[in-house]
C-alpha cells in the first residue's frame, strides 16, 4: 500500500515507488502466464537488480526478443508483420512494470518493431524470422561493440601520459575505454568515486584492478578533496536528451559541478543509440525511485532508520538517475566523433535521415 | 600535605581530559559534542587557575600556555580546546589592565596613530602582583562558563527569524546545534527538513530521527542526490567543526558539494555556529584512517588500491550567505572582527 508519506516524497509522488520486499507478481496487471518465459526471466533480473547498466539491459532485452522470435509461430490468417509487433506489446508493458524502460531499450524496441513493419509480406516465415534475428545481431554489433571500439579510438586521443582519471559508478563504456588505453601502455591511474547506497563502483574497481591499472577509492563526499589531483573526468550515461541534459546515474551532475568549479575538464562517454528525443531540465519530473530500504545501515551495532515505517514524519529516497546541465560538461565523446553537448538533435536529425 | 594533594589531582583530572581528547579522534567523532568539549576544557582552566602556583598574571599565562599547548597536541582537530584557552588568555589581560587601573584596551590593533602617540613599546610583561587577581579571574572564567552553557539556546531562539512555512531546507551530517535551531522553529513553523546522510558514517540518519522525533516532516537522501534535489530547497543550514578566521569553514566531509549545489542554484547557505568554535586557524586538513570505508572491499584487491577518506572539508566564504551565532546574525565578511574582540592578536600562536 501506498502510504503517502512526507513533504519532499510527495514531490516525487507521480513516480512509482520501487520495494524489494513486495512480490512483484502482486503489483503486475498482467498475468504472467501469457508471457513468454525469457521474458518473464528478463524482468525479474531486471528487477532483481541482476542485469543493471543500460547497455546490458539493452542486449540482454535483445537476445530475449530473438528467443521470442525464435518461438514464434504465425497465427493461421494472420500476417507475421502486424502479429507478432501486437504480440511483442504485453512483453514491452511487462517489462516496464518490472523495471522502468531505459532510453536505449527504448530505441532498441523501436527498432525492432520498425524492422517488423517493414518485413515484406511475400517472405516465408522462416525467412521472415532469419531476417529478423539477423537485424537484431547487427544492431547490437554495429550500436554497442562497434561503438564501443570506436569510441575508444576517439578517447584515447583524450589520454595522456601521466593523467590521474576520475570516473564515477560502473560504466561499461568508461571501464573498456581505460583498459583498452592501459593496453595501449598509456601511463594513468584512476581514482574511482562510489556512492551509498548501490556501491557500484567497487565493480569497477575489480574490473580495472584485475587489468593491473593503479585505483584509488574514495566516496563521494570525499570529492572536493580529491579533484584537485584530478586531471580529467570520465564519465558514463545512460541517455543523451535532447536539450543536450546528461541522463546518467544520480550522484554524476554533482561531480560534474564541483570539477567545473576545479576546472577539470569533464568528457561524457555515450553511444549514439541512446540519444533520446525526450527533454527534461530537473531530476523531478522523471526518475525512478529504488528501494527505500537500501539506504539503512548498521554502524556501530545501531541502525538507526530501523524502524522508519512506523514513523509517519520520516521519509527515505533513494534516486536512481539524474540530469546534468549542458554546461558542465566539456566533450561527449560518440562513434560519430567528439561533439559538444548541445550537438544531439543534430545527430538524431541525421539518423533519421538515414534511416 | 594539602597543596600536593591538589596538584597530584589537578595534574590527574589534566591526565583524563587529555585521554579523552586522543580517543576523540578515531574517526567515528568526538565521544563528546564540541560545547561539551569547550566546557571541559574551561572548567579545567578555571581549576588550574584556583589551584597552580602562580603569583603574576605573566606565571599564569605561562601555565596556561603550556596546559594549553598540551592539550592541542592531544587532538589537533578540535579546535575548541584551543580556542577556549585563547579565550581565557583574553580574559587575564583584561582583568590584568583593569587592574592596573589602565583603560581598556578596546582597539589592539597597531594603529598608525598609538604608534606616533605612545612613544616606544609599552613594556607589559605581567609581573606585578594583584591581590585581587585570582578572584577576578575566576569570576570572569565563570561568566563565560555561563556563556558557553547558554550557546545553543541562543542561537535556537533566532529561528523564528530565519523560517517561514512550507519551507523545504536542507541539512548535511548531524550538528547538535541546527537539531535545536530547527527543533525551536517547529514548535511555530510547518516546514520540510531534507538530510544528506554523509557516508560513510551516516551521522544524517540519527538527526532525521531525532527531527521526526520532534514532529518535523524529514527525508533521507544519499550524498549522491544532493545536486539533483537542490533546486527544490529554499535553504541550506548546517552546522560546522571550526570557523576560521578569513570566514570559512571547516566542516564534516561532502559540504563543500552542498555549498557549490547551493551556489549554483542560488540557495541561501546559512550556517549555524556558535562563537566558541571561531578559531584563529586558516589551515585545515585531517584524513581518517581509512578503516571505515575498508570493510566494503574484499581482501583480493585491497592491497592494490589507495582508499582515502577525509573528515574534514574546507569551504571558501565567498559561498557561505550568514553566520547565525550566540551574539547574532553575521556575515562572513565581519568574522574577522569578530575574532579581535574574542582573541588578543599576540596570542594567536600558542
Amino acid at each position: 500500500e501506498t502510504q503517502t508519506k512526507c513533504g519532499t516524497i510527495s514531490l516525487f509522488s507521480h513516480l512509482h515507488q520501487y520495494s524489494r520486499k513486495a512480490p512483484l507478481t502482486q503489483q503486475l496487471s498482467i498475468p504472467s502466464t501469457v508471457i513468454h518465459p525469457s521474458i518473464v526471466r528478463l524482468g525479474l533480473q531486471y528487477s532483481q537488480g541482476i542485469v543493471v547498466g543500460s547497455n546490458a539491459r539493452s542486449v540482454a532485452l535483445l537476445h530475449a526478443f530473438k528467443q521470442v522470435i525464435r518461438d514464434y509461430t504465425t497465427p493461421p490468417n494472420e500476417e507475421l508483420a502486424r502479429d507478432l509487433v501486437n504480440k511483442l506489446k504485453p512483453y514491452i508493458s511487462f517489462l516496464n512494470q518490472c523495471r522502468p524502460l531505459s532510453a536505449s531499450m527504448g530505441n532498441a524496441i523501436k527498432y525492432i518493431k520498425k524492422e517488423i513493419s517493414n518485413i515484406p509480406s511475400q517472405f516465408k516465415e522462416e525467412e521472415a524470422k532469419t531476417k529478423l534475428q539477423k537485424c537484431i545481431d547487427c544492431y547490437i554489433n554495429e550500436n554497442v561493440v562497434l561503438a564501443a571500439k570506436a569510441i575508444s579510438k576517439y578517447a584515447i586521443k583524450k589520454i595522456s601520459d601521466g593523467d590521474v582519471i576520475l570516473v564515477y559508478g560502473c560504466s561499461s563504456l568508461v571501464n573498456h575505454i581505460l583498459c583498452e588505453a592501459y593496453d595501449k601502455s598509456r601511463k594513468f591511474r584512476v581514482i574511482v568515486v562510489d556512492s551509498r547506497p548501490r556501491l557500484e563502483g567497487r565493480e569497477a574497481l575489480r574490473r580495472l584492478v584485475q587489468r593491473g591499472i593503479s585505483c584509488t577509492y574514495v566516496l563521494i563526499s570525499a570529492l572536493s578533496y580529491i579533484l584537485p589531483e584530478v586531471s580529467k573526468v570520465f564519465l558514463g550515461a545512460h541517455a543523451l536528451l535532447a536539450n543536450g541534459y546528461v541522463m546518467s546515474r544520480v550522484g554524476t551532475s554533482q561531480i560534474a559541478l564541483v570539477a567545473r568549479t576545479f576546472n577539470v575538464p569533464v568528457l561524457v562517454c555515450c553511444e549514439t543509440y541512446k540519444f533520446c528525443e525526450r527533454v527534461q531540465t530537473d531530476s523531478f519530473v522523471s526518475n525512478e525511485l529504488d528501494d527505500p530500504d537500501d539506504l539503512m545501515v548498521t554502524r556501530k551495532g545501531k541502525t538507526q532508520l530501523e524502524n522508519w515505517h512506523d514513523v509517519s514524519s520520516l521519509g527515505l529516497l533513494n534516486l536512481v538517475y539524474d540530469v546534468t546541465p549542458p554546461d558542465f560538461v566539456d566533450l561527449v565523446i560518440t562513434d560519430l566523433g567528439m561533439i559538444p553537448c548541445t550537438s544531439v538533435p543534430v545527430v538524431l536529425r541525421v539518423k533519421n535521415l538515414e534511416q | 600535605m594539602p597543596g600536593a594533594d591538589k596538584e597530584a589531582d589537578l595534574t590527574e583530572r589534566i591526565e583524563a581530559f587529555l585521554a579523552d581528547l586522543k580517543r576523540g579522534g578515531c574517526g567515528t567523532g568526538p565521544i563528546r559534542g564540541s560545547g561539551e568539549t569547550a566546557r571541559e576544557t574551561t572548567a579545567l582552566l578555571r581549576k588550574v587557575t584556583a589551584q597552580a602556583r602562580w603569583s603574576s598574571a605573566g606565571d599564569l599565562m605561562e601555565i596556561i600556555r603550556k596546559e594549553g599547548r598540551r592539550m592541542t597536541a592531544a587532538q589537533p582537530s578540535e579546535t575548541t580546546v584551543g580556542n577556549m584557552v585563547l579565550r581565557v588568555l583574553k580574559i587575564i589581560r583584561e582583568e590584568y589592565a583593569r587592574s592596573r587601573g589602565s583603560s581598556e584596551e578596546t582597539d589592539q590593533q597597531e594603529s598608525l596613530h598609538k604608534l606616533l602617540t605612545s612613544g616606544g613599546l609599552s613594556e607589559e610583561n605581567f609581573r606585578q602582583h594583584f591581590v585581587h587577581l585570582k578572584a577576578n579571574v575566576i569570576e570572569a572564567i565563570n561568566e563565560l562558563l555561563t556563556e558557553l552553557e547558554g550557546t545553543t539556546d541562543n542561537i535556537a531562539m533566532q529561528a523564528l527569524e530565519h523560517i517561514h512555512s512550507n519551507e523545504v531546507i536542507m541539512t548535511v551530517g548531524r550538528s547538535r546545534t541546527v537539531e535545536a535551531f530547527l527543533k525551536d522553529a517547529a514548535r511555530k513553523r510547518k516546514f520540510h527538513v531534507i538530510v544528506a546522510e554523509c557516508a560513510p558514517f551516516c551521522q544524517g540518519h540519527e538527526m532525521a530521527t531525532n527531527l521526526s522525533k520532534a514532529s518535523i516532516e524529514t527525508t533521507v537522501i544519499a550524498d549522491a542526490a544532493i545536486f539533483a534535489v537542490m533546486s527544490r530547497v529554499n535553504k541550506v543550514i548546517i552546522g560546522t567543526q571550526t570557523v576560521l578566521a578569513n570566514g570559512g569553514l571547516r566542516a564534516v566531509n561532502g559540504t563543500h558539494t552542498v555549498a557549490l549545489a547551493a551556489r549554483h542554484h542560488s540557495t541561501p547557505l546559512i550556517v549555524c555556529a556558535p562563537m566558541f568554535k571561531l578559531s584563529p586557524q586558516v589551515l585545515y586538513g585531517q584524513f581518517l584512517r581509512p578503516h571505515g570505508l575498508v570493510f566494503a572491499l574484499t581482501c583480493t584487491i585491497l592491497s592494490k588500491v589507495n582508499v582515502h577518506c577525509p573528515v574534514f572539508d574546507y569551504v571558501p566564504p565567498e559561498l557561505i550567505t550568514l553566520f547565525i551565532s550566540n551574539i547574532g546574525g553575521n556575515a562572513p565578511s565581519y568574522i574577522y572582527r569578530l575574532m579581535s574582540e574574542l582573541y588578543h592578536p599576540e596570542d594567536h600562536d600558542l
